[in-house]
């Protein structure tokens, strides 16, 4: 008895095919997760878009945006110093070993400054600040989504967009280099104090090593590259927000969803900033 | 469309994924009408309502107001619309961040930006002497009863008054006295301003005394529509199954018929 054509071939073409589509078939999820990422990228870039832009169209709230100031900042301002105060105290103990082990630790203060005018401030203010105005953000708006209160927002004629993300951004904007500066300056005040007390390298020669180097040009890089991590903070816990699915578990997953999605972003947006900032700024 | 049809649903589809809502829904709602529509949960009332003020797209299928085609409108499009019709959500939906008078003015806010605030506060308060909650502009949603949420919610939708109102569930989870408050308002609401209203219910009862007409919203679209009496002697058999489920219950009480 022939076999049927099904059986037919087990090794040839229609098997190999077979093969490809199955392989295909498992790429599918990773695709599809692949697709979606972008998805959520595109999405969080047009939503960004919008809430800048609809921020600046008259008439112009300017008080729901200090209103978001303050509760986006001034309440900050603790989880700000303490970060910045001890990383400063870190940074400077183990600068201040390191650089003491080849003979150099007077030019402690240098380096330490440069560190955190260029990174330790911009990058660690926006990581820690930067999650828990994400995630607040994130949560509030995702509530408000499940409790129906954006569809409440566009019955009642307003434009979510403009009356929720343009101020939540544009207050992120202006808080975190704010925030930043107050790092850099805690961050060093700590440090002079650490090494003085320490490596006994009194405080003003921790300054002046520093005013040797450092200039103008390493702190507005720092306080810069924070203005895009504000907006990048901003825009993700809104779009998080927004996109909230499935109740209030949605709104617990779309809040640490955005500390993590946020601090990969800003990582990640950190190294091509410092890379545009180092050519455009030698 | 007759000439005298405020509102126009034809041959609506919409589906949320695999699951399909809506498959060909036809339904007319007249000038200065309230209008209930029944329906299992998860039946798409509530879907329906959405769709009039655009919260919801359908896939297919056209909605008219007032003559106008606006199926397809843009969300500023939509904003007109808006003005006209009001919805009050089944979960009150005020904003926690706003005072009670806040969540009241807001709409007004939106809609006569040049409004005083005198007028404001003027129109706030009599709004909530209407729903009878006199005096607590000052509060906090958070402070409230479920019972007097629905109310402050239904103030907010009344307050810029609308030509349309869309209620969605306003009785569901309160105490008959409060229930009896928002079905007086919704008849008062039509005799003394003239609204028409859709109003999205289980509650049967309610249904039998606030609406001039009932739809029954079963397999995807409308089964019937007709008067109260013309629903209570319907022997279509999604109409029997929907009342005679209720009925009894309603019935013992003395209400409806």
């Amino acid at each position: 008895m022939s076999p049927s054509p099904s059986t037919s071939q087990p090794e040839g073409p229609e098997s190999i095919a077979g093969l490809a589509v199955e392989e295909l078939e498992q790429l599918l999820p990773f695709r599809r997760r692949a697709l979606n990422a972008l998805d959520a990228l595109g999405g969080c870039c047009v939503l960004a878009g919008r809430g800048l832009m609809r921020g600046l169209r008259p008439p112009v709230e300017v008080g729901p945006l200090l209103d978001q100031v303050e509760s986006l900042g001034v309440r900050s301002l603790s989880i700000a110093t303490f970060t910045a105060v001890f990383a400063g105290l870190v940074i400077c103990l183990q600068f201040g070993f390191f650089l003491g082990r080849f003979g150099v630790a007077h030019t402690v203060g240098k380096v330490a400054i440069l560190t955190i005018f260029r990174e330790l401030g911009p990058v660690l203010t926006a990581l820690t600040v930067g999650s828990r105005i994400g995630s607040g953000i994130a949560a509030e708006l995702g509530s408000m989504k499940v409790t129906e209160q954006l569809d409440a927002i566009r019955a009642l004629g307003a434009d979510p967009v403009k009356k929720l993300v343009s101020p939540r951004l544009w207050a992120c904007i202006i808080v975190l280099p704010l925030l930043t500066v107050l790092a850099d300056v805690m961050g060093m005040a700590a440090g002079a104090a650490v090494v003085d007390f320490e490596y006994h390298i009194p405080v003003v020669q921790f300054y002046e090593s520093a005013l040797d180097t450092v200039d103008l040009k390493d702190f507005l890089s720092g306080v810069g590259k924070s203005v895009v991590f504000g907006a990048i903070v901003g825009a993700v816990g809104c779009y998080q927000g927004f996109a909230v699915k499935g109740g209030t578990e949605g709104v617990g997953r779309a809040t640490t969803e955005t500390v993590a999605v946020s601090s990969v972003a800003v990582l990640v947006a950190d190294f091509f900033l410092t890379k545009l900032l180092l050519l455009v700024l030698a | 469309m007759t000439d005298g049809d405020l509102i126009r649903f034809e041959d609506l589809k919409k589906s949320f994924g695999p699951k399909v809502v809506f498959d060909g829904l036809t339904l007319t709602v007249r000038p200065h009408e309230t209008l209930s529509v029944i329906g299992g949960s998860g039946s798409g009332k509530s879907v329906l309502l959405k769709s009039l003020i655009g919260l919801v797209h359908p896939d297919a299928g056209s909605i008219e107001f007032k003559g106008q085609e606006i199926t397809y409108y843009s969300e500023q499009q939509f904003l007109d619309v808006r003005r006209q019709v009001a919805y009050v959500f089944q979960g009150s939906a005020l904003f926690d961040s706003l005072t009670v008078g806040e969540n009241i003015a807001y709409p007004l806010r939106e809609h006569f930006p040049k409004m005083s605030r005198e007028e404001l506060a003027e129109r706030v308060a009599r709004t909530l002497k209407m729903v009878n909650l006199p005096g607590i502009e000052a509060m906090s949603p958070a402070d409230l009863s479920g019972g007097m949420k629905k109310r402050v919610g239904l103030a907010r939708a009344i307050t810029s008054d609308p030509e349309v109102i869309l209620w969605d569930e306003p009785t569901t989870g309160l105490d008959p006295i409060s229930t009896r408050i928002i079905e007086d308002l919704i008849l008062r609401m039509k005799a003394e301003l003239g609204v028409t209203s859709i109003v999205v219910t289980h509650d049967m009862p309610s249904a039998f005394y606030v609406s001039d007409r009932i739809a029954l919203l079963a397999n995807k679209r409308i089964s019937q529509v007709g008067t109260v009496a013309e629903m209570q002697a319907s022997r279509n058999s999604e109409v029997r199954a929907f009342l005679d489920a209720r009925l009894p219950r309603a019935q013992s009480r003395g209400v409806g018929a």
